[in-house]
């Protein structure tokens, strides 16, 4: 794919070949800000961002997560691309610890600053991740002569052209020569997805990048997304609060969409199954918001959760973190936490945390909590 | 009256707010920029209507027109006109400012996106109520006994929020605590430009089903704008979409999303990012909206039309009829579902 592909013999074993990313166990904890105050009395307070999360992410994948906001999608995305250091856990990048590579521990066979290279980010605002003074060309000039200091100014500049003129910003020329505010929301992702693929990255890492745009833009944006995860063989992770889309790049990839909810991924798996039939109850919710265009077919009825509000991330539900919004909680999932089982690291099947997806759990047994409605048998649920 | 949208008698039986012939323009130096076009439109009694246009197409400036609030120094013509329940009409453009601030919070009220800015960050929730009260001689203890029951409407604890300040609230609970708030008066109209956009999918959902129960509950009629079709589709009895300016069309929500009759609705239908729809069928919109400062002459949409002839560059296209109650600006109306193929049910049921 690249001139600077993986040096041979990184990779432990054949099978694990095309896994760029690989994460295990991974906890990401934030101590919450404190006064001056409030530290003379006691701890401060830790949010679990991301909770024991596995996940690996191939060549040539699109992973979209999706969740609402405080679900933990973007730390977790920022921990795929080795930005965030994990709590516990280990990142590893075609098997080499990143953050063992980052502090010089053990045998590093892969130095930091390639890993950095290979993984990028794309970022929700466009306009706040350009220099507004500099110009398109300066901005995009910059990270080649950190990386590549050899290259003369006129191949430089001439990879910057073709590129632009891949992502369709035609005549290049007149591009690079704007300053951002010249641009369109749309033409200002563009120069950013470009400074990105500059570096011919293994890993995208795009953060809500649609979800500013107009809609009339988004399924553009994607389709570019697409077309150049095709060329350059990149993988993406794409961060959406909006099923639609990351169904959207899921599908037409083929990738997963992982269901994040309070630091943990509750349901994983190909797009068609996760959303055509979700099993965890939470995404059956995160269905029910998600508007379908055809208003007959949509009734104003009351959000099927029990709370609207999220739980304070500080101090997370016990058992099954959903059990307090939770439609169908059954007493036990206050107390036992569903996980998503063996293999859920890697494509392939579905894979759901709900005690609900095990017709021998205790869970059938177990009294429904308040404002449960009814409890169902296995047999008799859709 | 041809080539122009002009509408002087009334298209709806009882109109609570009736807006003619809006234009909202701004003095550039070398020449005027048109951000609204010659808006006709009924906001009936009763109804929620949803106004779509994409970013720039001039939807806040439609609710801000009908405030009276475009900001200097943009130019608002035109007629708006409020129908209070009884008494004598109120032409709100005409209003002098003490008029205008008590029509605006008792008879039509405005929420905006982004609670966070609109709240005193050094005033708690519970002072912005007191404040609003006061400041419209209401009676503050029987209006804060309102305020706790929109609250709880609102799926919120009153006592908690009332006593919180807004940045300890997450974004959907200080959107809900600004709702609550904006109805404090007992306005009649409620005027929302994007109030859900900052929000999760979940919370937008919630907050539309809980507005749904509202309207009911206290009897208004409510504009909501958005630039999010699908999201508003199943809330608004009818819908109305704003291309570049100017209406494109107007009709009941199935009409719209089931048999709309102007070639840009069915397009922006199309680019919709939509569970259900397979993804082949989604297309982008070619080309890019207009420069308020170099609109068009004729329709808006031309440049970027499939069906666009010289008549359609030359001269702007009139509302049509196109059914009961449904109308479109397009010469080529009866075009539009060959030119821009578009089926709602075949989507839904692939």
């Amino acid at each position: 794919m690249s001139d600077r592909a993986t040096p041979a013999g990184t990779a432990p074993d054949g099978a694990e070949d095309d896994i760029v990313m690989s994460l295990e166990d991974v906890s990401v904890h934030f101590e919450t800000e404190q006064g001056v105050v409030d530290s003379l009395f006691g701890d401060p307070e830790t949010v679990q961002a991301v909770s024991d999360v596995s996940v690996d992410i191939p060549e040539n994948d699109v992973l979209a997560l999706v969740g609402e906001s405080g679900c933990g999608k973007t730390t977790l995305g920022k921990t795929i691309i080795g930005v965030q250091r994990p709590t516990s856990g280990t990142v590893a990048y075609r098997g080499q610890d990143v953050w063992d590579a980052k502090d010089g521990r053990g045998d590093v066979e892969i130095p930091f600053d390639e890993i950095r290279r290979s993984l990028q980010m794309i970022h929700q605002d466009p306009g706040a991740a350009l220099n507004p003074n500099r110009k398109v060309l300066t901005t995009l000039e910059a990270p080649l002569k950190k990386w590549e200091p050899d290259l003369s100014t006129e191949d430089r500049r001439a990879r910057i052209f073709a590129l632009l003129d891949r992502v369709g910003m035609e005549p290049p020329e007149d591009y690079a020569h704007r300053f951002p505010h010249q641009l369109s929301g749309g033409e200002q992702q563009r120069i950013v997805l470009v400074r990105a693929l500059l570096m011919n990255p293994d890993v995208i890492l795009a953060d809500e990048a649609v979800s500013a745009l107009d809609v009339s833009l988004r399924v553009e944006t994607m389709d570019l997304l697409l077309e150049l995860q095709e060329q350059f063989n990149t993988s993406f992770v794409f961060i959406s609060h909006n099923l639609s889309n990351a169904r959207y790049l899921a599908k037409e990839a083929g990738g997963r969409i992982g269901i994040m909810y309070l630091g943990e991924i509750v349901e994983i798996g190909p797009p068609e199954e996760v959303l055509n039939d979700p099993q965890h109850p939470y995404t059956k919710v995160l269905r029910w918001a998600t508007a379908d265009l055809d208003p007959t077919a949509q009734e104003m009825r009351d959000p099927p959760v029990r709370s609207i509000d999220i739980p304070d991330p500080v101090n997370p539900p016990s058992g099954c973190r959903f059990h307090t919004r939770c439609p169908e909680a059954h007493e036990v999932c206050t107390t036992d936490a569903p996980d998503l089982g063996e293999g859920a690291a890697t494509p392939g099947d579905r894979y759901t945390a709900c005690h609900r997806t095990d017709p021998d759990h205790e869970y059938w047994e177990s009294e429904p909590l308040d404002g449960v409605e009814t409890t169902r048998s296995p047999a008799l649920d859709d | 009256m041809q080539g122009q949208r002009t509408q002087d008698g009334p298209d709806s039986a009882d109109p609570i707010i009736e807006v003619r012939n809006v234009s909202v323009t701004y003095d550039l130096e070398h020449r005027d920029a048109m951000v609204l076009d010659d808006v006709s439109i009924d906001l009936r009694r009763g109804e929620i209507l949803g106004v779509v246009g994409e970013s720039g197409s001039g939807k806040s400036m439609l609710a801000n027109a009908m405030m009276d609030a475009v900001e200097e120094p943009g130019i608002t013509t035109g007629s708006v006109r409020y129908y209070p329940e009884d008494g004598e009409p109120v032409d709100i453009l005409d209003l002098q400012p003490d008029e205008l601030k008590k029509f605006r919070w008792e008879e039509v009220s405005m929420v905006f996106q982004g609670a966070l800015s609109s709240f005193n960050p050094t005033m708690s929730i519970r002072g912005h109520f007191e404040e609003t009260l006061e400041a419209h001689d209401y009676d503050v203890e029987e209006g804060m006994e309102r305020a706790r029951q929109l609250l709880s409407d609102l799926y919120l604890n009153p006592d908690r929020v009332l006593d919180s300040y807004a940045h300890e609230l997450s974004g959907g609970m200080s959107q809900r605590a600004l709702i609550a708030l904006s109805l404090v008066l007992e306005p009649r109209v409620l005027l929302m430009d994007e109030p859900t956009a900052a929000l999760d999918l979940l919370m937008q959902r919630s907050i539309l089903s809980l507005l749904a129960d509202i309207k009911e509950k206290y009897d208004l009629t409510i504009l909501f704008i958005t630039h999010d079709l699908p999201l508003v589709a199943g809330l608004s009895d009818r819908l109305a979409i704003l291309y570049a300016f100017e209406l494109a069309e107007v009709g009941r929500s199935e009409q719209i999303a089931h048999n709309s009759k102007h070639p840009y609705t069915r397009a922006l239908l199309q680019a919709v990012p939509n569970l259900d729809a397979p993804t082949e069928s989604m297309r982008p919109i070619e080309g890019t909206a207009p420069n308020p400062a170099h609109v068009p002459d004729g329709c808006h949409y031309a440049p970027r039309c499939p069906l666009a002839t010289r008549e359609c560059h030359e001269e702007k296209p009139p509302w049509i009829d196109v059914d009961d109650d449904h109308r479109s600006a397009c010469f080529h109306y009866d075009e539009a579902d060959d030119a821009v193929p578009f089926d709602l049910t075949e989507v839904n049921d692939a």
